[in-house]
């Protein structure tokens, strides 16, 4: 067959599925890409070549019995290293894990091979997901495919490069406080964290779990609205799983933007910077000319998130990551007695920012200290989702920009903590309510760079949300072709 | 919701605790309180699937969940949650909205490095326990939490963590259901808290929440301790561990109260400590004072939801609950005519054999239930090899005088040795046992009076000693076949 290889997912599922290109086809030139520009890139921890072409050819010969393979036949995927994947490495770029293979597949990953996607790789990612620039991994940092001079955002970085350099169709990745909008914006990727409670956390190796949601990367909102309805859904394995069908969100695709309300926040905390300011209020005309009514809101605690997520992240994340003790699995290193192996197993295994963000949570919730830390946090965050219902009340989605800035140089942040968290300022707020929110290409800021618009939705509004993003991506593609023309 | 008793005691008056009996040693008195953990009797583990039981081979009984393997997530066992509230209704607790929270530790058998536990909202809450002789032990909370991994220590002394060569975990217990049943610091005397441990017990079982083996560690004790002056203030107390009979509850709640008295009186501080009981020499060692005591940074289980059972669920679990002990012992007091604390009783509830000595006192061939009570407490094997029907006829023989008292007994023990399937009237055909006829009787008593002068002449001066000599004749005198209470009767007879 001589037919071209697509790019989106939707697009390739199809192909595979009426046996216009093979899956082996689809994955031999994914893999081809890797071959070229993997090295300066380096999106993965792990490229699983042999595995994917089984997988492909399982896919072929279903497709040649006249099985059906599912929708998303083919789909090359990459996946974000702190999923696991049973009896594949997976690190969290972390050296404490060792060569520890999960006995189990992550609901996402069960659900993604169910569908018929073709796993790729595990992708690079801040070291347990903690870090807005991949530079936090214990494998080196990740580069940015648009300018491999710059950072490609994180914490899942490795995935959002993996879909913007073409290695894979789709990829997904977690999101505690912005780890798939802000790298996707970076990008020029679709990235999606859904409502919390819509996708199965079951196998992600948890950071902050009141906080951490799986969402994919894509290069389209279809693309992203397909692979949402493959993972999302009800997991009894995982008790904060919302019992409901999985999420409804392609037939919702192209019902305009005529009558949606668009909030603007007035009190945004201040940040952007004026090219990403610029793109932002193009995307208030775009849908106001598409038939919106944007109207001015106000959610006054939005600027509160940074510091409380500072708090509750950090407590979650000491906790969870307690158990990266040397005893049962990963790497230990051996001394005298109990508590000074499990002293050294975590001075060497961690790195730094694991460490710092360790401590602080520990302190946050020490006794004495939980009160004035912790406890006040979590009444900021009350707070901020009782800020955002009152502000859903008037509009049906907010839009805000999804980072600051473009994608910034690599290093260019490395030494000042507090200048890389900034960077989730505008995404943090939607983890602390357990809304939607998701980053959608919209033109270039500076250096010619991608910037991302993020639209926010409340709870369980995804396809509300999608409805207003898949408006501006035609927005973009009409200016596109307009361009062309 | 208010808790309401399920059952009333038969004595309808409520003697309030401060009318029991208080230890008391130098001028002090103990001031206790208890935390029981009991394993419940679930098929599988509190999170996960893994089957929660006891015996089997080193870590089979595993999974991710229970390793705290990265990614895994734990799910809420029903069946958990509905013998957490069995057991909560019937120690009077109201059943309530309940939240999880991590309690974060490091130790070796702890996979997660913390524990899920119940923490500000318990699902059992303001109960309380009332002991067979009417004293009311207050229950502070129930809470469900998972139990951890179990450490064998090699080499080194004393089989502790410290100087020992390495150690082996055994992951099979990590994750199995437990409660925690804790009580308010009501209790004064050991006898008491050894009671309550008893009475706890009996009702775990009852109600089928655990099989409450202190032995296997399904059911632990630990107890605060501390001294005081009768209506001053409370003391510092020590929390002592490892307590693991009701023997030992006894013992290691008494010793202590020694240890703080024999402190306060030198003039010495009790320091706030948790103490190891040692069974072997009776006393209790420091474990760790409170200064090294771990800071749990307690937060709420964000992996967990909120349980509501809901006014439903917990109707259902109070409609379906049996009879609690202290009901049975009411009722077989009311049949029996026994004091519901008396030993005959208390005994044959323990041993469920309750409903079986009732049985006899709806035999068609009228039974007595006190007479059945009595055998049935002096012969525990009745109840396995004789039908009730059987029972009821002898003791309609004995209460209608046909047979003694003795050779009522004696036929006991033939039914039990082999020969039930004979009815009891044919048994006592076979031994020979034939009513004494009243003449025959009393020339009897005529003939002991006649032999023994100087006890007749004390008997009818008032002393009552004297009487057995007399009785004591005539058995002889009838190969053990007299009647005694009908001797009692002719002499007391002759007597006026």
């Amino acid at each position: 067959m001589s037919n071209e290889i697509p790019e989106q997912a939707t697009m390739i599922a199809e192909a595979v599925r009426f046996g216009t290109v093979s899956a082996s086809q689809v994955l031999e030139e994914h893999l081809a890409r890797i071959d070229t520009r993997e090295a300066e890139i380096h999106a993965f921890n792990l490229v699983l070549a042999d595995e994917a072409r089984e997988r492909a050819a399982e896919i072929d010969s279903i497709v040649a019995e006249g099985r059906d393979p599912g929708p998303l036949a083919g789909v090359p995927v990459a996946l974000k290293d702190n999923l696991c994947t049973r009896g594949i490495p997976t690190t969290c770029s972390s050296k404490i894990l060792g060569d520890w293979k999960p006995p189990y597949d992550a609901t996402v990953v069960k659900r993604l091979s169910e569908a018929g996607a073709v796993a790729v790789g595990k992708t690079n990612l801040d070291e347990f997901a903690m870090g807005s620039s991949t530079e936090n991994s214990a494998f080196g940092p990740t580069r940015n495919p648009h300018d491999t001079t710059r950072v490609p955002g994180g914490s899942s970085g490795g995935s959002a490069a993996a879909v913007a350099a073409g290695f894979a169709a789709i990829s997904l990745g977690s999101d505690t406080g912005g780890s798939i909008r802000q790298p996707a914006a970076l990008c020029g990727t679709v990235g999606v964290k859904p409502t919390y409670g819509a996708v199965s956390r079951l196998g992600l190796i948890a950071f902050g779990s009141s906080l951490d949601q799986i969402g994919p990367f894509t290069h389209t909102v279809d693309d992203a609205a397909l692979t949402l309805e493959a993972i999302s859904g009800h997991d009894p394995a995982d008790s904060t799983s919302i019992e409901r069908p999985p999420l409804d969100l392609r037939s919702k695709l192209m019902m305009g933007a005529a009558g949606l309300r668009v909030g603007r926040v007035t009190d945004l905390p201040a940040g952007a910077s004026p090219d990403v300011q610029q793109r932002l209020d193009e995307a208030f005309d775009a849908l106001a000319a598409a038939g919106a009514e944007i109207v001015d809101v106000e959610v006054p605690a939005f600027g509160y998130g940074l510091t409380a997520y500072y708090l509750i992240a950090p407590a979650e994340a000491s906790s969870n990551l307690a158990r990266f003790d040397g005893v049962r699995f990963g790497a230990r290193t051996s001394a005298p007695d109990t508590n000074q192996m499990y002293m050294a197993t975590r001075t060497d295994g961690f790195g730094a920012e694991v460490k710092r963000r360790i401590m602080l949570g520990t302190y946050a919730l020490s006794a004495g200290y939980q009160e004035a830390y912790y406890g006040r946090a979590q009444k900021v965050r009350r707070l901020i989702a009782n800020d955002f219902a009152a502000a859903y009340a008037n509009v049906d989605v907010i839009l805000t920009p999804a980072s600051p800035t473009v994608a910034f140089e690599v290093g260019d942040k490395a030494s000042d903590p507090l200048a890389m968290y900034l960077c989730d300022t505008y995404t943090i707020p939607s983890n602390l309510s357990g809304d939607p929110g998701m980053s959608v290409p919209f033109g270039t800021g500076d250096h010619g760079l991608p910037v991302g618009v993020q639209v926010l939705a409340p709870a369980l509004q995804d396809h509300t949300m999608f409805r207003a993003a898949a408006e501006l991506e035609r927005y973009v593609q009409s200016q596109q072709e307009g361009a062309l023309a | 919701m208010s808790a309401q008793p399920l059952y009333v005691n038969d004595d309808d008056f409520f003697p309030s605790n401060d009318e029991h009996e208080k230890w008391t040693h130098a001028g002090y008195e103990m001031v206790v309180g208890l935390e029981v953990h009991v394993e419940l009797a679930t098929q599988t583990k509190l999170f996960s699937a893994s089957p929660n039981r006891f015996g089997d081979e080193p870590n089979t009984n595993i999974d991710p969940v229970t390793l705290g393997l990265p990614g895994a997530l734990p799910v809420l066992n029903r069946h958990a949650v509905e013998l957490a509230m069995r057991l909560g209704l019937a120690l009077n607790c109201t059943v309530q909205k309940s939240t999880f929270a991590r309690k974060n530790y490091f130790y070796p058998d702890m996979p997660k490095a913390y524990q899920i536990s119940q923490y500000d909202e318990p699902i059992n809450a303001d109960g309380w326990l009332d002991l067979p002789d009417g004293f009311r032990v207050g229950i502070e909370r129930g809470h469900l939490e998972e139990d951890t991994g179990k450490s064998t220590h090699i080499g080194g002394a004393g089989g502790r963590i410290h100087g020992s060569d390495y150690s082996l975990i055994d992951f099979n217990r990590a994750g199995v259901p437990l409660v925690e049943i804790v009580t308010r610091p009501d209790i004064r005397h050991p006898e008491q808290a050894k009671a309550y441990v008893s009475e706890l017990r009996s009702i775990l079982v009852a109600v089928g929440a655990s099989d409450a083996k202190m032995e296997e560690g399904s059911m632990r004790v630990d107890a605060n301790v501390s001294v005081r002056k009768p209506g001053a203030d409370f003391n510092t107390r020590c929390e002592i561990k490892n307590v693991n009979s009701v023997r030992s509850v006894g013992r290691a709640i008494e010793y202590e109260a020694k240890r703080q008295i024999a402190l306060h009186e030198a003039g010495e501080p009790v320091i706030q400590q948790t103490r190891h009981w040692d069974e072997n020499d009776g006393k209790t060692h420091t474990l760790r004072s409170k200064e090294d005591a771990d800071d749990y940074r307690y937060f709420l289980e964000p992996d967990l939801v909120t349980v509501d059972p809901g006014p439903e669920w917990i109707e259902r679990v109070r409609a379906e609950l049996p009879p609690l002990p202290a009901e049975r012992r009411a009722a077989l007091s009311a049949s029996s005519g026994q004091p519901a604390n008396s030993e005959a009783v208390m005994q044959v509830v323990e041993r469920d054999q309750d409903a079986y000595v009732l049985e006899v006192g709806t035999a068609a061939n009228g039974g007595d239930v006190a007479l059945a009570l009595k055998h049935v407490k002096e012969a525990p094997d009745l109840s396995t090899v004789v039908p009730a029907g059987r029972l009821a006829a002898l003791t309609a023989m004995e209460s209608s005088g046909a047979v003694t008292a003795t050779q009522a007994k004696t036929i006991v023990e033939s039914m039990i040795a082999g020969e039930h399937e004979r009815d009891p009237e044919a048994i006592a055909a076979a031994l020979g046992f034939e009513a004494m006829d009243t003449s025959e009787l009393e020339s009897m008593v005529d003939a002991a009076i006649a032999e023994q002068p100087e006890a007749w002449a004390k008997f009818c001066a008032g002393e009552g000693k004297a009487m057995g000599a007399l009785v004591g004749a005539v058995m002889k005198a009838s190969k053990g076949q007299a009647d005694g209470k009908a001797v009692t009767a002719l002499l007391n007879q002759k007597k006026s």
